[in-house]
């Protein structure tokens, strides 16, 4: 899905294919917002060509984050949104990844990726190569898979209690009074596509009618 | 073993928190100490945890709106406002005017309910205890708004994508008037009880001191970046709502020390009540939602009468809107910083992924690099300046 960028976006969108020719895999546009897709080989070189090209100065990396997609081969997304001060301007770089695609991490380029890649670790599981501290940074101590995959369950595996006798909190599998609901409230009528029998005479008339 | 060994000092460590009056909530420091020098800090997050994110993908869109205003439930229609442009930049709408000038309204009177709690805090932290008396009376009346906005001090749910909710209650705009009219006052007094403080100042004069290339590298925003020089303003630079309309100033930090960020935020606040003001002026008449039916409710008085009224409103609380299939990344210069969503559409009822990217989270990563080297007691003012609240870093 394209849609069309700005003059300034396109002028952009230009240049950063133009620089860093090697590293940019393609080069989209959603909603006006510019989308380079890298790979996780040339990742550090487009993200160092983005900080320091005079004409691009993306010198702040506000966020790093990932999707999960799992029907695709690769199935994660890891995305990177880019803020240049002196431009006025975004870019979201992207590249695609599967649970044993090593990614390196950005850290080298931008402090603030530190903890943003740590979060990604812990919710995803995609690993970064030569980060200084991948830890897990929002689950407990101990915290066993990556909550935000999409197989991972709302209700999670395990919940806590404090429990009495033993006087420390223990912890147990989730155990749920009612079975967890997903209501899908999505109307049959939009969306049903199959023609009904008879139907197809309906509209050849219309399209009869509209020739005389 | 002949000579001395050599003896290894191994450096002290200290755990603080996660119950801690200076933690802003639960945070758990690991310190390692040389004496009374912070060599190292480590701090663990994830306290208060929550799988917003991952709820909001098992939520329609309008029921993902009140999990914003549990992120920072300090700043609550901020956030609400940066979901709401983002639904609003998928689906292609455009609210009303009055309803994006009553968002500009309450995003600023947020942002002084905000300031007022972080000052009053710092200061606490710092030693001072009257401004928390004196502020949190004027942030009261702030909450009183609220309530009457929507009838919640805290939990607004008020911005809905396409609008506000309601319109303002009969005599509201007057009270916002008399509450702009003598808030000032409130300032000065804040401000000479800390501004020119001996003891307020030599905890805050040239304590975790950020250069404006540190500011950028750490991803800063909002008032941590203004503090160090750099006028950035997403209200300004990438204006959103009736923000382009609106006259106001960005005040700017020289030292880039915690005083500078105080002084920042002082001024923010002032600057804030010349937008309100603009506001409540310039305010038109009409509708505050968007009316479209597939994406408003229709008026109460209309579901009485007409049966597809009421089927709009029955299918809007169950199925929900669609949203056509895209991604958004949708910042607002909330007070804390730029607060963003990143919303992935598949089309559905409800949003395939929406990554909440909360300033704090980013402020608090620096926390190591900025307490090396300080006191103890220090660790606790740059903890107050970077105003975290813990709803947002940990979600």
């Amino acid at each position: 899905m394209t849609s069309a960028l700005s003059p300034a976006l396109q002028e952009l969108a230009d240049y950063v294919s133009a620089a860093a020719a090697e590293a940019v895999e393609d080069v989209e546009s959603i909603h006006g917002e510019l989308i380079v897709w890298t790979g996780p080989e040339r990742l550090i070189e487009l993200l160092t060509r983005l900080r320091d090209d005079q004409n691009l100065l993306f010198k702040q990396l506000m966020d790093v984050t990932a999707v999960d997609y799992p029907d695709r081969q690769k199935r994660f997304e890891v995305v990177y949104n880019l803020l240049s001060l002196k431009h006025n301007q975004r870019i979201r770089v992207k590249l695609a990844a599967d649970e044993e695609t090593v990614v390196p991490s950005a850290v080298g380029v931008f402090q603030s990726a530190t903890w943003l890649e740590r979060e990604i670790w812990d919710l995803f599981g995609i690993f970064f190569s030569d980060h200084p501290d991948l830890r897990r940074i929002l689950t407990d101590y101990g915290f066993e898979g990556h909550p935000l995959r999409k197989d991972f369950p709302l209700t999670g595996y395990v919940e806590v209690r404090y429990d009495e006798d033993q006087k420390r909190v223990v912890y147990e599998p989730v155990k749920l009074t009612q079975e967890f609901r997903v209501f899908d409230f999505a109307s049959p009528w939009e969306g049903m596509q199959s023609i009904l029998p008879g139907d197809e005479k309906a509209e050849a008339d219309a399209a009869g009618e509209g020739k005389a | 073993m002949t000579a001395q060994p050599d003896v290894q000092i191994k450096p002290l460590t200290l755990n603080f928190g996660p119950q801690h009056p200076a933690a802003h909530g639960v945070l758990r420091l690991v310190l390692e100490m040389d004496g009374e020098v912070i060599e190292r800090v480590d701090p663990h997050i994830g306290l208060l945890h929550r799988g917003t994110e991952k709820l909001i993908e098992y939520k329609t869109y309008l029921q993902a709106i009140p999990y914003f205003d549990r992120l920072d439930y300090v700043s609550p229609m901020n956030q609400e406002h940066a979901f709401a442009l983002a639904v609003e930049k998928l689906l292609g709408i455009e609210p009303p005017k009055r309803g994006q000038y009553i968002r500009v309204l309450f995003c600023e009177l947020t942002r002084i309910a905000n300031h007022l709690l972080n000052i009053a805090t710092f200061a606490i932290d710092v030693g001072a205890m009257t401004p928390i008396l004196w502020a949190f009376e004027e942030r009261e009346k702030v909450m009183e708004f609220y309530e009457r906005v929507c009838g919640a001090r805290l939990h607004a749910a008020y911005f809905r994508p396409g609008g506000v909710h309601q319109d303002l209650p009969a005599g509201l705009v007057e009270d916002i008037g008399a509450f702009c009219a003598r808030f000032p006052k409130h300032i000065d007094d804040l401000e000479g009880l800390l501004t020119e403080n001996r003891i307020f100042r030599q905890r805050t004069v040239d304590i975790g001191v950020v250069s404006p290339e540190q500011a950028m590298d750490w991803g800063f925003s909002g008032p941590m970046l203004r503090g160090s020089g750099i006028a950035w303003d997403l209200r300004r630079a990438q204006p959103y709502d009736v923000y382009e309309e609106l006259d106001f100033q960005i005040p700017v930090g020289k030292d880039g020390d915690c005083f500078a960020r105080y002084l920042v935020r002082i001024e923010e606040m002032r600057q804030s009540l010349k937008i309100i003001e603009q506001c409540l002026d310039k305010m038109p008449d009409g509708p505050v939602m968007i009316e479209n039916t597939k994406v408003s409710p229709p008026r109460r008085a209309e579901m009485k009468r007409s049966m597809e009224a009421l089927i709009h409103h029955f299918k809007l609380y169950t199925e929900g809107y669609h949203v056509p299939a895209g991604e958004t990344y949708t910042a607002v210069e909330a007070p804390k910083g730029e607060f963003a969503v990143f919303l992935v559409s598949d089309g559905s009822n409800k949003p395939y992924r929406c990554k909440i990217r909360a300033p704090g989270f980013v402020h608090l990563s620096s926390m190591d690099e900025l307490c090396r080297g300080h006191m103890l007691a220090d660790s606790v003012a740059i903890l107050g300046t970077m105003d975290i609240v813990f709803g947002e870093v940990d979600r």
